[in-house]
């Protein structure tokens, strides 16, 4: 069974940690994922940067353009990622643009994440229905789990196609905005939250977006499976040194 | 061969919506509407007529006699560059914010690189008395700042993009952000026909006026719909693709589109897409795109700040690669050489993007009898300080 999925049947909530490749330092990739993992991190989000990822704010633009500068790119993320597999179980879930992915060919990123042991994808650019039509095939030929997003925008109408054709989670987006840009949830998203629990999807969902700490982490899991912090851990990451992500983790759990 | 947008917003291999989640409900919204919405009778005749009172259309088919001697061949200027604000860019405005106003919005977003299209926005934001910011790359706000003046004076918020190479592409990605951070009451009026679909079929729609036009008045002038070519300047191609829009399907008319060589297209300073392009996604789009082998955007560069932008419409994309236009590249150098002689010679200062599809006039041959027209996209003035430093004319 896929990583992911056997991740969420564990009765537990997850918390799952978004990081970009490369940052701050190119070889960190590997340190901060065994890190993670020995930590109680349930999952990772593995950031590869991009020139111009749209749907981020300030935080992440930073780190990507950094990663970047740095030296990271696709080629060089797999070479991290080659022998990663003998030291962590955890499921590893890369997130990134659809560009470069297409640059590499998408088969031969597809094949690559198979063989390194990336678990699954999450695609901010790459709708559902070219998806549907185009890749959806080869992702499943290589064992990768799409991972969808939906925000208060999404209809329900929408939500149900992307549950129907989803095959781990989907990524509960918590508010209209890009990455970072806010902290702690409001009643009104506190009630879109429970909406969508009230779905009974099939997927459970993990919500990302917003969540900075120990009180967002549990409102964001009243009623979902999990929660994802991403910008909050880059800036901490950014000023504080591997060794102390430990410290990081514990005043979240 | 069909150049129309299919249903699913292809252009042959390019086009799409290769949009974030976020980002989907505005962009359905609008490719749900944007056809029924300009088929409607008032919508129609509200646009026309700012079109004709407002903007000053029809703008005139010139026939440039000078030039035509001097080339030997008959060369008529599509004036463009007398719309009101100086460019083609307020045909498009002046539809999307009345397509804005029927989807109820309040909020106006814009890019803008050399601030053509943040003019020509802000200026119909004053028009109808809606809140109107414009992101425009740090960079570029410094070497433009006749724009920003204009912009501020009318009532706009000039945003600065700090983020990225810090121009055209960075303030269309901060203003993409903004739509994500903003999505029930703001609209984001693209200026080009770049950005996922229905942006580029419904901006070259708005644009198609220009063509629509060059054929009644070619009609009236030389007994003929049909030219034997258009030339046009492209950056994310816009004013081409007005310019070609009403030609497409008949192939007897040939179609050019001048591209920005930069300091020469191997300088590693250069925008011209289709040469240096390789297919890829940009705000949403996938057309041909300048780009690292690992996929990452690249900066381009042109003398010309309409012309930089590292991308191109994906309809123009499917020109190039079905060969229905043919693409030239024209340097800095020729360019300014150009906008000069037109100047000396037919007394029209050209904006430099425009200048460029002079150039091609040395590197085409035509014939006597040939009817070319030139697209004149827009005035000079916004790009004096760049002539008067290059020309020395302190």
């Amino acid at each position: 069974m896929n990583r992911i999925n056997k991740k969420l049947q564990e009765d537990k909530k997850l918390l799952s940690i978004y990081f970009t490749a490369g940052y701050p330092n190119l070889n960190d990739t590997s340190v901060i994922i065994t890190e993670l993992e020995k930590n109680g991190v349930d999952m990772i989000e593995i950031g590869l940067p991009f020139s111009d990822p749209l749907a981020d704010g300030p935080t992440i633009q930073a780190s990507s353009a950094q990663a970047l500068q740095n030296g990271m790119s696709t080629e060089v993320l797999f070479q991290q990622l080659a022998n990663i597999r003998e030291s962590v179980e955890i499921p590893l879930i890369i997130m990134g643009y659809f560009n470069p992915m297409m640059q590499f060919g998408v088969e031969n990123f597809c094949q690559k994440c198979q063989e390194v042991g990336v678990d699954g994808l999450i695609i901010p650019d790459l709708p559902l229905e070219i998806y549907e039509s185009e890749y959806k095939e080869l992702f499943e030929k290589y064992d990768l789990k799409n991972i969808f997003l939906i925000t208060p925008q999404t209809s329900e109408e929408r939500i149900l196609k992307i549950d129907a054709i989803s095959d781990s989670f989907i990524y509960l987006v918590s508010s209209s905005s890009v990455t970072g840009n806010q902290s702690g949830f409001n009643e009104i998203q506190e009630n879109y939250f429970e909406r969508i629990a009230s779905l009974k999807l099939k997927n459970p969902q993990i919500i990302g977006f917003g969540i900075s700490d120990k009180t967002t982490f549990q409102q964001a899991t009243k009623h979902q499976k999990g929660a994802i912090i991403g910008s909050d851990f880059i800036k901490f990451i950014k000023n504080n040194p591997v060794e102390s992500i430990k410290h990081y983790i514990n005043n979240l759990l | 061969m069909n150049y129309q947008v299919d249903e699913k917003g292809f252009y042959g291999d390019f086009g799409g919506a290769f949009i974030p989640e976020m980002l989907y409900p505005n962009i359905e919204e609008l490719r749900l509407n944007y056809l029924k919405i300009t088929a409607e009778p008032s919508f129609k005749k509200e646009f026309m007529d700012l079109l004709v009172d407002y903007v000053g259309r029809p703008t005139p088919l010139y026939f440039a006699k000078r030039l035509s001697e001097k080339y030997k061949t008959k060369i008529y200027l599509k004036r463009e560059d007398l719309c009101h604000t100086g460019a083609h860019k307020i045909n498009n405005t002046i539809g999307q914010i009345l397509i804005a106003k029927r989807l109820g919005k309040t909020r106006i977003i814009a890019e803008t690189g050399a601030g053509q299209h943040g003019v020509a926005t802000a200026t119909v934001c004053a028009l109808m008395g809606l809140e109107c910011i414009i992101y425009m790359g740090e960079v570029d706000i410094k070497r433009q700042a006749p724009n920003v003046a204009r912009m501020k004076m009318l009532g706009a918020e000039v945003r600065p993009a700090t983020s990225g190479s810090k121009t055209l592409k960075d303030a269309t990605n901060e203003a993409i952000r903004d739509w994500i951070n903003n999505p029930e009451n703001t609209y984001y009026i693209i200026g080009s026909v770049v950005g996922p679909h229905p942006y580029p079929d419904m901006v070259a729609r708005f644009q198609a006026v220009i063509s629509e036009e060059i054929k009644a008045q070619l009609e009236e002038k030389e007994g003929t719909e049909f030219p034997d070519y258009v030339i046009a300047c492209v950056g994310g191609g816009s004013n081409a693709a007005g310019a070609f829009y009403h030609f497409l399907e008949d192939e007897k008319v040939q179609l050019i589109a001048v591209e920005a060589a930069g300091k020469g297209v191997d300088s590693g300073e250069s925008a011209a897409t289709s040469i240096l392009g390789k297919i890829g996604i940009i705000h949403g789009s996938k057309t041909l795109l300048m780009q690292s082998s690992d996929g990452q955007i690249t900066e381009p560069y042109s003398i010309s700040a309409g012309l930089d932008y590292p991308g191109v419409g994906p309809l123009h994309s499917h020109l190039h690669q079905t060969n229905r236009a043919e693409f030239i590249a024209i340097t800095d150098d020729e360019a300014m050489q150009s906008g000069w002689e037109v100047s000396q010679t037919e007394g029209i200062i050209p904006a430099i993007e425009t200048a460029h599809v002079f150039s091609v006039l040395d590197k085409k041959q035509f014939k006597p009898t040939d009817i070319v027209v030139i697209n004149l996209s827009g005035r000079g003035d916004k790009d004096l300080s760049t002539y008067i430093d290059y020309f020395n004319l302190h």
